[in-house]
């Protein structure tokens, strides 16, 4: 009987479990599957009624947005900007990790939180004293200044990511390389950074994503030198709903697929090992 | 030729005194063993030897060099870590020439060297590999090539041993101890399993509280333990110990028998006795056999002395069952004296 009852607890829980993996991912998934069959439906589809679940492989919207005006220079925009942010919060955000690893501080464990705390301003409190300062000091409408702004909001996870990952290089191997005739330099070249060059590869790519993504600051900053989330926000708002859906797509899936690629090392940053 | 000198070494860890004026010399060629428990300093010893960690005060003199404000690779020294610290991006080949490479040679005595010492650690099968295809004695080699491959004036080893099973450590154990005396290499080795510590070291500096307790021969420290805590910590069974009231000058009632002591003014010492230096006989002290354990060649028989554990050591065909009563003769010149108030050893 017993065995029985526990049989039957341990089949509720894995259908419970079932169940709310399908949900998570239902809530992911549906929105994302709904905005590919959008993007890739008629502008007669989109609009009408009772639409169709599958897509109709339509490219008209996608086409529509390769010839779009301005389009090309905004994905420039946008790149040089998320590579600017990528190597600014590396070549800032490394360091700081390998101190928070290898080092003890007075402050150390305040610091580590104060990093996080630097998302807790939302970034529309800061916006206008901010355009006012990057308008004084020449940095407004600048790909540079924008980057800034991205590398502070990529600057945290940079920290804590490459903090996790010296942190799971034993000293002794750096130690060893000492007494094997290395400066401390050197030792990082020859021996951290080879081991921690994929994981880097990662943080810097997720630094990327987060400057790709950002919206509020691009649009707040720039006006000439728009970066593609800005605008698309910007031209969407007063376009048909065909388009509105196929710029959305042309955001998601980049960013998606980056992630895709680093999500070991996202995990990572919470200390989950997930190898 | 490397005679290591250490020279009133202190070390503070925040209050905590990890290491209290610390006086060695290490003669060349000569295999030091620091043994201690946990937490008694060893390890920061060596570290500070190595200049993997900075001290407070001191000196430390290498050959007729002072190393002590040296980064490591300026030292002429070689280290072996306990988790073998194998540089896993680096095939075995290219661990063992890392240092070599570094140091610039050509490349062709790079192999000579690596291909010589490799021999030596018997890892010549191995060089193509990467530590994650490597067994725990596997990467133990490869550290201990990778050390000697350095042809360092000292070699450094931090409780190398420990992280193998028992039986791959006991055949380690000889391996090393034959290829260091071969290297010519100035040894330092830490480690806190005593039977290691004996059967490796020239000389065994036992360390206590950041102190150095004795620093002296293998046989020296097991026949004459300068204080209790030596005598306690070295042997397996370690040492008895009874408590023993002056009667007269030179004479000491210990569970009620008297022996010829040290002419102490002390009303008190401590009687300390090796398990196996005790005979049955007819006259002595008064053992209640508690348990008996047979181990091959002898018995190890744990008994009651006056409320106190007394272990012996007896011939593996004696007779006994737990309950009886043995009388037992210690062997007069192996009797030790201590000081209960300073714990040290007394003449």
């Amino acid at each position: 009987m017993s065995v029985l009852s526990s049989a039957s607890v341990r089949k509720e829980s894995r259908f419970l479990f079932g169940a709310s993996v399908f949900l998570l991912c239902a809530w992911v998934l549906g929105p994302l599957y709904l905005l590919l069959v959008n993007t890739l439906s008629s502008p007669e589809m989109v609009s009408g009624f009772p639409k169709s679940l599958l897509p109709e492989f339509d490219f008209e919207s996608l086409y529509f947005f390769a010839r779009f005006q301005g389009m090309i220079d905004a994905l420039i925009n946008s790149v040089l900007v998320a590579g600017l942010t990528m190597f600014f919060a590396i070549t800032i955000g490394a360091p700081a990790g390998y101190a928070l690893s290898r080092f003890d501080f007075a402050g150390k464990e305040l610091f580590r939180i104060m990093i996080l705390l630097t998302r807790a301003f939302p970034l529309p409190l800061l916006a206008l004293p901010l355009a006012v300062f990057f308008i004084r000091t020449g940095l407004d409408d600048s790909v540079f200044g924008l980057s800034l702004i991205h590398t502070t909001l990529a600057l945290p996870f940079a920290v804590l990511i490459t903090f996790s990952l010296f942190s799971g290089i034993p000293s002794e191997l750096e130690e060893a390389a000492w007494t094997l005739g290395c400066t401390r330099i050197q030792a990082f070249i020859y021996v951290v950074l080879p081991l921690i060059l994929p994981g880097i590869t990662a943080s810097a790519i997720f630094a990327f994503v987060i400057s790709w993504n950002e919206v509020f600051a691009a649009a707040v900053l720039t006006i000439e030198n728009r970066t593609l989330t800005a605008f698309l926000l910007q031209n969407l708002d007063t376009s048909p709903l065909h388009l509105k859906f196929a710029g959305g797509f042309i955001l998601v899936v980049p960013a998606l697929i980056f992630i895709f690629a680093v999500r070991k090392y996202l995990f990572a940053m919470w200390g989950i090992a997930n190898r | 030729m490397a005679e290591i000198s250490i020279k009133n070494v202190a070390k503070n860890f925040g209050s905590f005194q990890a290491l209290n004026s610390i006086d060695l010399t290490i003669s060349d060629q000569e295999f030091m063993v620091l043994l201690g428990a946990s937490g008694c300093g060893k390890t920061t010893l060596l570290r500070i030897i190595a200049g993997l960690e900075q001290m407070d005060s001191g000196e430390v003199w290498i050959g007729d060099r002072r190393v002590d404000h040296l980064p490591p690779r300026e030292r002429g020294i070689a280290m072996v870590f306990q988790n073998y610290a194998i540089f896993p991006h680096l095939t075995v080949f290219n661990n063992i020439g890392f240092g070599l490479k570094m140091h610039k040679m050509a490349d062709s005595e790079i192999k000579k060297r690596v291909e010589k010492n490799a021999e030596l650690m018997h890892i010549e099968h191995l060089l193509g590999r990467y530590s994650g295809e490597l067994s725990g004695g596997q990467r133990q080699r490869v550290a201990v090539a990778r050390a000697l491959a350095m042809e360092p004036e000292v070699i450094l080893m931090d409780e190398p041993l420990s992280n193998l099973d028992a039986l791959l450590r006991l055949e380690m154990r000889a391996e090393l101890k034959g290829v260091l005396a071969a290297s010519k290499t100035t040894a330092i080795y830490v480690t806190h399993d005593q039977v290691e510590a004996m059967s490796l070291a020239d000389r065994i500096s036992v360390m206590q509280g950041g102190h150095i307790v004795q620093a002296a021969s293998p046989t020296e420290i097991y026949r004459n333990p300068a204080t209790q805590f030596v005598a306690g910590f070295i042997g397996n069974p370690p040492m008895n110990f009874l408590t023993a009231s002056a009667v007269s000058t030179g004479k000491w009632q210990v569970a009620g028998s008297v022996f010829e002591g040290p002419a102490v003014s002390e009303k008190e010492l401590l009687f300390a006795i090796r398990p196996e230096d005790l005979k049955p006989a007819s006259k002595g002290l008064t053992a209640l056999v508690k348990i008996i354990e047979p181990l091959g060649p002898h018995l190890l028989v744990t008994c009651d002395v006056e409320g106190h554990l007394f272990r012996v050591i007896l011939e593996s065909d004696t007779q006994l069952h737990p309950g009886e009563t043995l009388t037992l003769a210690p062997a007069a010149d192996r009797i030790r004296w201590f000081d209960p108030s300073t714990e040290n050893h007394v003449m």
